[in-house]
C-alpha cells in the first residue's frame, strides 16, 4: 500500500480565507484508516480550524508519534511541515523544533498508547516546560494498528471485542494535564464538529500548552456494546460543562450571551475566548473545583466536554528560557561566536 | 617509565576522603609546576559519591612533556587512613610516604624501600585555626606547603597563585598563606629538603593551557554555532553542559534586552534530550547532546530515526566503564561498537575520536560541519580520561574566517525559482539530497517519517522504491569519506611494527613509541580519528604484517570495527587491551609488545 493522493477539484464559488484559499487547501492525503474511524472526522475538524484561522499551510509544523492517531497528519495540510517521529517521543521532538523555531504553527497529534503509556512521561514534562503548541489525543481507548488490545485510557470493567473486561483503572488525560500544571484543558468528541473546531482554534491560538483530548471511537475494535470508547456510549454519556467560541483578533463579539454566563479571555494575539457555561456551577478557573468536578463525573461514567480548565497566565518555554525574539535557527552565526579574540582573553585564566 | 625518578620527571598522589575541599589545594599543587614551566598532568581517581569515600588526585611532572598516567608513584600524600595500607604499597621501591603524623602511625605499616615522612598537619592546623570546616580545608593547603619545601617549588609562584585565586576573599587569601607557610616551614626544619629529585624552572609550557575536555567540549560548541542543547545529567559528560551553559552565558547574552541565543533544555531523560535534539536539527538549529554509554543506549531508537529520515544532530558520549552501570567515574572506551551501529535494522553512523581536550575543542564544530554536509547524526567519543581530567595542551586559536558548512538547504530564494521540490532526490549524484527549513517556503514543505520512503518523500512499502532509498543511504557512507578528518600518522626510520590506537590513548602510545624506539623496536603508528575508516587506514594495515590494535575495552572493539570494514586478514591484527578504568599508561603497552615481540622471536 502506498500514499494515495487526494484529486483536487476546488469548486469556483467555494469559500475563501484571509490568504485566498479554500478549505481544500488545507486538506492532505487520502486517509487509509478504516470507513467511519473517529480519528477522520479530527482531521476534518483540523482541516476546518486552519482554514478558518488562514493559517499560511507552510507555516505549519504537525507532529506526531505512532499509532493510527499518528498517521492524520499526512491527511491534513498537505503543503505543511510534517514530522512522524517514534512512539511515544513527539513531544520532544516539538520541543527542539519549537527551541530552534517558534515562530511556527505548532500541532501534535497523539493517541492514548502513544501519550498515556509508552510516551506518559514526555506528555507530562512538555506540560511542564510549557511548550507552545496544540496536543491533540485521539482516543479510543484500544491499540488499533496491533489489532485491539486494552490502552491505558480504557475504562474500568469497559469491555474488549471478545468479551474481557478491562481489570485496571484508566488513566485520565485531562485531570492528569490539570494536575501536571497546564494552562489550556479540554475534551471533546470526534462526533460534535460544532464544539471541537473552536477548541481547536483556542488551542492553536492559546499561547502555551494546550491539550484537547478527544474522544474519538475506533470502529474495528471497539465500537461495541460494553465498550466506554464506542460511539453509542459517548453519545449518551456526552456532558458539555463549558462551551468555548473562538473570536478572531479582528471581529467584535457578536453573538449573544446571558450576563453573567459569558466570559470573555484575551490570548496574545488580541483573539477572544469566549466561555459560556453549560453546567451551572462549573468554574473553569478554578483548578480544585474542575479536578473534582471531573472526578465526580468520570466515576458516575459521565464525559465531561469542552474547555475545562483555562489559564492564560502562565509562561511558555522560550518565556522561561529568556530566548531571543528571533528563531534561533536564524541568528547569524557571527552573534554566535565569540571570536579569537575573545578565545585568547578567556585561555590567560588557564595558565 | 623511566628507570627512577629524577628532577621534573616524577609523580605524587594524593590519597584523601572526597568532599574535603581538597580539589583546589591539588589545582594549586599542580598549577606551581604550570608556572614553573614544567609540563604537567593531572588525573583524578574518584569515587561515585559526594562524601567520605576515598579519592586519588594524581600529578604526573614530565619535563619530557609526556601526557599520560605514569603507572608508578613516587610521592604518595597519605591522607585517608581507610586506604593507607594499599596506598603504601602502590609506592615504587625508593619512592615517599608522606603521611599526617597528628595520630601515631601502625608500626606494622613500614616499608623498607619507602622512605616515611611525617607531618603534623591535623595538629598544626587544629592549633591555628578556629572553625572545623577551615581545619579541614586549610590541612589540604599545608600538605602543599610541606610538598613544596621537598620538591623545592618556586614560592613566589606559590604565592601570586593563591594572590590570584583569592583576590577578592582577603580572609580566605590570609588562611591561605598561613596554612602554606606551616606545611613549608616545618617540612623545611625536619625533613632533608629537597629530595632526591625536585622541581626545576624551566620554559616548556609557554603558549599552552590546562583545561579538561567536556570544558573544552563545551566552549567548541559556542564557537561551533550550536544554540540548542539538550541533556540528561549523567557523569562523566555533565561537566559539558555546565561549560556550555557559563560560556553561553557570557558571550551569547544580549547587552540590551538581557536576552540569550541559546536554548538549553534539560530534559527527563536521554530519550527525550535525543528528540529535542532531532526536532531542533530538523528545524535549522544547530543542536547537539552531551551524555554516556547509558545514555547512548536510551538514545538508540531515535538515533535510527535521525540516520533513515536523514537529520543532523551531534552527540558527545564521555565514556565510562560498562556494561550497565558499571563505574561512572571510572575510564573506559567501551560505545565504539555500539555507537557505530547504534539502531535497529542497517544502520550506520559517522564516529568521531579526538584524543585530547585540545582535539575536543576543534572536533566539535567538524562533527556539526559533518552533520549537516551528511545529514546524518554524528558522535563524538571522548572519555572520562579526556573529559574530566586536567590536559595541558596547545593556545587554542579559533580561524574568524569559519564559517559553518550548513551542508546542502534550500532557501526561500532558491525554491522559488524551481519548479517543484523532493526530499530525498539525489540530484548531485553524491547521495545527499537537498534539505529545506520548515517554514522557510511553501515549495519546501515535505514529510519527514522513519517508515518506508521513496526519493520522493511520500509512504512507501513498494520494494523498488525502498531500495532505492537504503542503498543512496549506504553510497553516503562512502561520500562520507571524503568530509571524515583522515588518521594521524607517525612513521619510523627503523620499521618494524605497527600500532593503531585511539582517542585518549595516544599519550601512551606516543611515549611507548618512544621506549620501544630507544629498545632498537621501530613503530610506526596510526591513530584513527573517524569512522568510517578512510584509505589511509587501508593502506596502513595492508602496509604492515603484524599490527597492535591499542585500546581501553575488553572486547577490542575498534579491532572487531577494523575486521568489519577494511579487508585486513584477522591474524595481522593483535589486540592489546586495557579496561580497569583507570588511564591506559605506556608501560603495559611496553611489556605487552616486548612479551608478544620476544613469543615471535621463539616460534
Amino acid at each position: 500500500m502506498s500514499f494515495i493522493a487526494k484529486p483536487k477539484v476546488i469548486h469556483p464559488k467555494s469559500p475563501r480565507n484571509e490568504l485566498g484559499l479554500t478549505v481544500r487547501d488545507y486538506e492532505g492525503g487520502m486517509s487509509t484508516l478504516c470507513a467511519g474511524c473517529g480519528h477522520d472526522s479530527v482531521t476534518g475538524a483540523i482541516v476546518q480550524a486552519a482554514f478558518e484561522l488562514s493559517i499560511p499551510p507552510h507555516r505549519m509544523a504537525k507532529l506526531s508519534g505512532i499509532g493510527c492517531s499518528s498517521k492524520t497528519p499526512a491527511y491534513f495540510v498537505r503543503q505543511s511541515h510534517g514530522f512522524n517521529t517514534v512512539h511515544g517521543r513527539m513531544p520532544s521532538v516539538a520541543t527542539g523544533a519549537n527551541a530552534a523555531n517558534a515562530d511556527l504553527w505548532y500541532i501534535g497529534v497523539s493517541g492514548d498508547g502513544d501519550s498515556l503509556s509508552i510516551g506518559l512521561g514526555q506528555f507530562c514534562h512538555a506540560i511542564r516546560r510549557n511548550l507552545d503548541m496544540l496536543y491533540m489525543i485521539e482516543n479510543n481507548g484500544v491499540y488499533g494498528l496491533t489489532k485491539g488490545q486494552f490502552s491505558a485510557s480504557a475504562d474500568l470493567g469497559s469491555k474488549a471485542k471478545k468479551g474481557a473486561e478491562n481489570p485496571q483503572p484508566p488513566i485520565d488525560p485531562c485531570r492528569m494535564a490539570i494536575s501536571m500544571g497546564a494552562g489550556f484543558v479540554a475534551r471533546s468528541f470526534s462526533g460534535d464538529k460544532e464544539q471541537l473546531v473552536p477548541l481547536i482554534k483556542a488551542g492553536l491560538s492559546h499561547k502555551g500548552f494546550a491539550v484537547i483530548d478527544v474522544i474519538s471511537p475506533c470502529v474495528t475494535f471497539n465500537d461495541h456494546p460494553g465498550s466506554t470508547k464506542s460511539y453509542k456510549y459517548t453519545r449518551q454519556h456526552f456532558h458539555p460543562a463549558i462551551q468555548a467560541d473562538y473570536v478572531p483578533p479582528s471581529a467584535e463579539i457578536t453573538a449573544k450571551y446571558n450576563e453573567g454566563e459569558a466570559m470573555p479571555v484575551r490570548l496574545h494575539d488580541g483573539s477572544q475566548i469566549v466561555l459560556r457555561k453549560v453546567a451551572g456551577e462549573y468554574d473553569p478557573a478554578d483548578r480544585a473545583s474542575v479536578y473534582s468536578y471531573l472526578e465526580k463525573y468520570q466515576q458516575a461514567g459521565e464525559i465531561v466536554t469542552g474547555l475545562l480548565y483555562y489559564n492564560e497566565t502562565l509562561r511558555e518555554m522560550h518565556d522561561l528560557c529568556n530566548t531571543v525574539k528571533e528563531p534561533l535557527s536564524r541568528v547569524d552565526y557571527s552573534r554566535l561566536c565569540p571570536g579569537n579574540d575573545a578565545l585568547q582573553k578567556l585561555q590567560d585564566s588557564w595558565r | 617509565m623511566s628507570a627512577g625518578p629524577k628532577n621534573n620527571d616524577f609523580t605524587i598522589r594524593i590519597a584523601n576522603v572526597n568532599g574535603t575541599g581538597s580539589a583546589s589545594a591539588n589545582a594549586l599543587l599542580m598549577k606551581s609546576f604550570f608556572r614553573m614551566g614544567i609540563p604537567v598532568v593531572g588525573k583524578n581517581y574518584f569515587p561515585s559519591n559526594i562524601q567520605g569515600l576515598p579519592t586519588w588526585y594524581e600529578i604526573r611532572v614530565s619535563g619530557e612533556g609526556y601526557m599520560a598516567r605514569a603507572g608508578r608513584v613516587d610521592i604518595m600524600l597519605a591522607m585517608n587512613n581507610e586506604t593507607y595500607r594499599k596506598d603504601l604499597a602502590d609506592v615504587v621501591s625508593g619512592g615517599y610516604l608522606i603521611y599526617d603524623s597528628t595520630w601515631p602511625r601502625h608500626k606494622q605499616l613500614s616499608r623498607d624501600d619507602v622512605t616515611i615522612i611525617g607531618i603534623p598537619l591535623a595538629k598544626m592546623c587544629n592549633e591555628k585555626f578556629s572553625t572545623a570546616r577551615s581545619r579541614v580545608l586549610m590541612k589540604n593547603v599545608a600538605y602543599v606547603g610541606a610538598i613544596a619545601a621537598l620538591l623545592d617549588i618556586d614560592l613566589d609562584v606559590v604565592k601570586s597563585s593563591l594572590d590570584r585565586t583569592f583576590a577578592k576573599k582577603a580572609d580566605l587569601l590570609e588562611a591561605n598563606h598561613t596554612a602554606f607557610r606551616l606545611g613549608y616551614e616545618y617540612a623545611r626544619q625536619h625533613v632533608k629538603c629537597p629530595l632526591s629529585f625536585k622541581a626545576e624552572r624551566m620554559d616548556a609550557t609557554r603558549g599552552h593551557i590546562m583545561i579538561d575536555g567536556n570544558t573544552a567540549t563545551g566552549l567548541g560548541a559556542v564557537y561551533a554555532g550550536a544554540t540548542v542543547g539538550a541533556w540528561y545529567p549523567i557523569t562523566p559528560s555533565t561537566s559539558v553542559m555546565d561549560a556550555f551553559t557559563s560560556f553561553c552565558e557570557r558571550y551569547r547574552t544580549d547587552g540590551e534586552t538581557g536576552q540569550s541565543r541559546y536554548c538549553i533544555i534539560q530534559a527527563e531523560d536521554e530519550l527525550s534530550a535525543m528528540g529535542t535534539v532531532l526536532g531542533a536539527g530538523w528545524n535549522g538549529a544547530r543542536a547537539f547532546t552531551p551524555t554516556s554509554g547509558p545514555g547512548i543506549s536510551l538514545m538508540t531508537e531515535l538515533l535510527g530515526y535521525g540516520y533513515f529520515a536523514e537529520i543532523p544532530a551531534v552527540l558527545i558520549d564521555v565514556q565510562r566503564c560498562g556494561p550497565s552501570t558499571g563505574m561512572p567515574t571510572r575510564t573506559q572506551q567501551a560505545d565504539i561498537m555500539s555507537c557505530a551501529y547504534a539502531s535497529h535494522g542497517d544502520t550506520r553512523h559517522v564516529l568521531l575520536f579526538p584524543s585530547s581536550p585540545e582535539e575536543c575543542f576543534y572536533f566539535v564544530a567538524r562533527a556539526f560541519d559533518l552533520a549537516e554536509r551528511l545529514q546524518t547524526p554524528v558522535i563524538m567519543l571522548t572519555d572520562l580520561d579526556i573529559g574530566m581530567n586536567d590536559w595541558m595542551i596547545p593556545d587554542l586559536e579559533w580561524d574568524d574566517q569559519y564559517r559553518p558548512d550548513r551542508g546542502k538547504v534550500l532557501d526561500a530564494a532558491m525554491l522559488e525559482k524551481m519548479k517543484s521540490f523532493h526530499r530525498y532526490l539525489d540530484v548531485d549524484e553524491d547521495a545527499i539530497p537537498y534539505r529545506t527549513f520548515p517554514g522557510e517556503h511553501p515549495k519546501g514543505a515535505y514529510f519527514t517519517r522513519g517508515s518506508g520512503h521513496n526519493m520522493y518523500g511520500a509512504y512507501t512499502e513498494d520494494p523498488s522504491e525502498y531500495l532505492e532509498v537504503v542503498d543512496r543511504l549506504r553510497r553516503k557512507w562512502e561520500t562520507a569519506k571524503q568530509y571524515v578528518p583522515e588518521p594521524a600518522v607517525v612513521y619510523s626510520d627503523q620499521y618494524k611494527v605497527g600500532i593503531i590506537s585511539i582517542g585518549s590513548c595516544d599519550g601512551a602510545v606516543i611515549e611507548a613509541r618512544d621506549r620501544l624506539i630507544e629498545a632498537g623496536i621501530g613503530v610506526n603508528y596510526l591513530r584513527v580519528k573517524a569512522f568510517p575508516f578512510t584509505d589511509r587506514v587501508q593502506e596502513f594495515l595492508d602496509a604492515h604484517d603484524r599490527i597492535y590494535v591499542v585500546e581501553q575495552n575488553r572486547d577490542a572493539q575498534l579491532r572487531s570495527l577494523l575486521l568489519l570494514e577494511t579487508e585486513v586478514l584477522q591474524e595481522k591484527v593483535v589486540p592489546l587491551l586495557f579496561y580497569d578504568g583507570l588511564p591506559i599508561n605506556a608501560r603495559e603497552i611496553v611489556t605487552s609488545i616486548n612479551q608478544d615481540q620476544a613469543e615471535g622471536v621463539a616460534a
